[in-house]
């Protein structure tokens, strides 16, 4: 990202502190940070060892949302795991429940209708920028900026109604089947969503208004928690923390997934790597999931919204299953015992608004997975935090824990 | 194609690796003695610069060998997968080298494999457990552990003085709900397939 | 100003400027319209939390909006998501911190009864270690919901003999 970092130098937080220990006699703190901490969004611990305000050790610690995910995946059928889907990165559900429904369509070969597909972009995008939203509102909070929360809270609002209007709940969606969608897009849902992109850009100039060349946020968060490019990928980095340090990487365009090559978009980079470029990219990331989901929505296909041939996969429509013995039966047989897969092991990746989310399932036939790894992109975004922190002020912590924008859901599972 | 190339590539370090069975990217199984051989040629000579997963599966507490430590590589240039499996040499103290001096990520999730299926990463610079609780007994992802749990202290005695509140089994009846495809079909009703806790059976104890 | 509160029988024609009550009625009237929560927000929850916060829905109309993550300064813990086994020493300890009198809403299906989370590692209930006043059923509960359970809890204040134990203690 382009930013005035040339004209302006930022003050160099590992400099000033440098100086500011050979002026006053420091001394050795230990001081546990959370679980319970405003700024640790949900239940993170951090382990610090300071030397006056300059960090000198930081060890995170996790679990303390570890609700046994995996292992109840293995205990329940394929449907059955999409509600929990919903509650791994709790502020996109929609994306996670496309990105595990395509997981298990790998394992089945099983190829949805182009309208599913675009169904699922459109739901994607527009659950980043919800998503975005929040992890934006977040942030500037934990920087001591409350209007930004209030102004994307507002916004986040009328997604939410969006979203209600589809599939019945504000955010635990469940909107995903095996092969395709619970239900079609109600009539006229497409043209307020326009209404949604037209109405959201201005206000997003107006956020960028409060912060982009704001000297307070540019000062709280320029050269603050820098990730170089190598240390980003060493430690495994995904989505906009990756692109913040100038990788360029987004799944969506190098290993496309439902339809996402038919889409123009760009990838926003970052340059330092510090909290300012996460910031930036993620605000040029909502601009960019505007522009897909007017084209999804232009040229949006029709036909049916899930698989229709996998009769043993997607269970029949409601109307099917009252009049039709056959369908009542398929209808039984997946509720009951789960959709017919086959034996194997497959390994999908999608890009959700924090990262790569991954699925690893082991399949030795039948409705149950053997055994289904998450892998969740908050916890390896978090691993970089005992490296990014060193040698930084305890100040910088809550913007370094804001511009990673993580969720424990996915991180702890 | 590409996997018979990375295939002969690969032969080369380790002579003894396999194809594994996937249904996607190209997948080898080879020998825990030379996974970290492998995993370097993959990432200095092939490309496959980044760990995004590193898992293990628990094939059965009858099976031999029965663990087996699963790698997903991914290359930031070809944009593929590779997927690397080894099994551990012993079933009762399983054992695997640690990649973390190839990549700074491997360190949580070892900890994580560590954690959940008590395989121990040799050379590891800090094997803790990271999602449960440090004086946790069990690990939670072998399949001989059930998924309601089994009874014991909670972390902190102090708490658990005052409170009198163990960690204790959760209660199964109630669902999810899974028919057994392979029994008779009049057996066939759909039950809790984790059947540690429920109206018929006691609590288990640890 | 229209007071919920039937026991302040206030008109200033009658009254001039003196007021007559039971304290019980002035101490529970100003606890109900300044509950200061907690916000206990562990998981999926927790955004439900934020949103009944923010703008739309506006927990302030009830007196609710001044969140305090310090428990010194809060009255009543809203315990949003799930608790697993390892958060829960922890939970009771901020718990234990908050000065009295201290109230509890256990919000959503899994701070109530561990929900869907019937595993090894979710405590089932927030009820097995700390008392718990509302619940809210939802997973999670609608931000009216929650308002639903600050209005049930204000109700529960309002009932309290807050004067004897204030001498109590």
């Amino acid at each position: 990202m382009p930013t005035e970092t040339t004209e302006y130098n930022a003050p160099d937080s590992g400099g000033k502190a440098a100086a500011a220990a050979q002026e006053f006699e420091t001394e050795h703190l230990e001081v546990s940070m959370g679980p319970s901490h405003p700024s640790t969004h949900g239940v993170l611990r951090l382990n610090l060892e300071l030397d006056g305000e300059v960090v000198q050790k930081c060890d995170p610690v996790l679990g303390y949302l570890h609700r046994g995910d995996e292992k109840i995946a293995e205990n329940m059928t394929y449907n059955q795991f999409v509600p929990y889907t919903d509650r791994l990165d709790y502020l996109a559900p929609l994306a996670n429940n496309a990105a595990y429904a395509m997981a298990v369509e790998k394992l089945a070969n099983l190829e949805v209708p182009e309208r599913c597909q675009a169904i699922r972009v459109v739901t994607s995008e527009l659950a980043r920028i919800s998503a975005h939203l929040l992890g934006l509102g977040a942030y500037t909070m934990d920087v001591g900026a409350l209007t930004v929360f209030m102004i994307t809270f507002t916004e986040r609002e009328k997604l939410y109604t969006l979203f209600e209007e589809l599939t019945g709940a504000r955010f635990t969606t469940s909107y995903s089947r095996i092969g395709g969608v619970t239900r079609d897009m109600p009539d006229g849902w497409t043209d307020r969503v326009m209404v949604f992109c037209e109405e959201f850009l201005p206000l997003l100039d107006d956020v960028e208004a409060l912060l982009t060349r704001n000297r307070i946020w540019f000062d709280r968060t320029a050269d603050i928690g820098i990730i170089s490019k190598e240390d980003a990928i060493s430690y495994g980095l995904t989505g906009p923390n990756l692109r913040g340090s100038g990788v360029d990487l987004d799944l969506r365009r190098d290993a496309p997934y439902s339809g996402y090559e038919q889409y123009d978009f760009e990838v926003p980079l970052g340059e330092n790597g510090d909290c300012y470029d996460r910031y930036a990219v993620r605000m040029e990331e909502m601009r960019q999931s505007v522009r897909i989901v007017r084209q999804a929505i232009a040229k949006m296909p029709g036909g049916p919204f899930y698989a229709e041939e996998a009769k043993k996969i997607y269970a029949p429509r409601k109307d099917k299953i009252l009049t039709s013995m056959e369908e009542l039966i398929q209808n039984f047989m997946i509720t009951t015992e789960g959709p017919d897969m086959p034996a194997g092991e497959v390994y999908f990746e999608a890009e959700n608004p924090k990262g790569a989310l991954g699925f690893y399932i082991v399949s030795k036939g039948g409705g149950v997975p053997y055994r289904m790894k998450i892998r969740g992109p908050s916890f390896n975004n978090l691993s970089v935090l005992e490296k990014v922190c060193l040698g930084g002020m305890i100040s910088d912590i809550s913007a370094i824990l804001g511009s990673l924008d993580f969720v424990m859901g996915e991180c702890d599972r | 194609m590409i996997a018979q190339d990375l295939k002969a590539a690969l032969q080369e370090s380790c002579p003894d690796l396999e194809d594994r069975d996937s249904l996607d990217w190209p997948a080898f199984n080879c020998p825990i003695s030379a996974l970290v051989d492998v995993v370097r040629v993959l990432k200095e000579d092939h490309g496959y610069d980044v760990l995004t997963d590193a898992t293990a599966i628990d094939n059965g507490v009858a099976a031999s060998p029965r663990f087996t430590v699963v790698y997903h590589l991914f290359s930031s240039q070809s944009h593929t997968y590779t997927r690397i499996a080894a099994n551990c040499d012993d079933d009762s103290e399983p054992t695997a080298p640690t990649l973390t001096d190839l990549f700074k990520g491997a360190n949580w999730m070892e900890r994580e494999t560590f954690d959940l299926f008590g395989i121990r990463y040799e050379g590891h610079p800090d094997l803790r457990r990271i999602l449960m609780w440090d004086d946790y007994p069990h690990h939670p992802l072998r399949k001989d552990f059930p998924l309601a749990g089994f009874e014991n202290e909670i972390s902190d005695p102090e708490i658990a003085a005052n409170t009198g509140v163990k960690v204790k089994p959760a209660p199964m009846a109630g669902g999810p709900f899974v028919a057994q495809q392979s029994c008779f079909e009049s057996k066939r009703e759909p039950v809790a397939k984790d059947e540690s806790w429920n109206e018929q059976n006691e609590k288990p104890d640890s | 100003m229209v007071s919920s509160n039937q026991d302040i029988g206030y008109n200033s024609k009658v009254e001039g400027g003196v007021i007559v009550s039971k304290a019980d009625a002035v101490i529970n009237w100003i606890r109900t319209h300044s509950l200061w929560p907690m916000p206990m927000g562990l998981a999926c929850c927790a955004i439900e939390l934020m949103a009944s916060g923010a703008s739309r829905f506006d927990i302030s109309r009830f007196g609710a909006e001044v969140m305090r993550f310090s428990p010194r300064q809060s009255d009543v813990m809203i315990v949003a998501g799930t608790v697993t086994y390892k958060m829960a020493p922890a939970l009771r300890r901020i718990y234990d911190q908050m000065a009295d009198p201290k109230w509890v809403i256990a919000m959503g299906a899994c701070a109530s009864t561990g929900g869907m989370y019937r595993s090894y590692a979710t405590l089932q209930g927030v009820d097995r270690i700390v008392p718990v006043d509302v619940y809210v059923s939802g997973c999670p509960p609608r931000p009216e919901a929650l308002l639903d359970a600050l209005i049930k809890l204000q109700d529960k204040v309002s009932t309290e003999n807050s004067a004897k134990n204030l001498l109590k203690g």
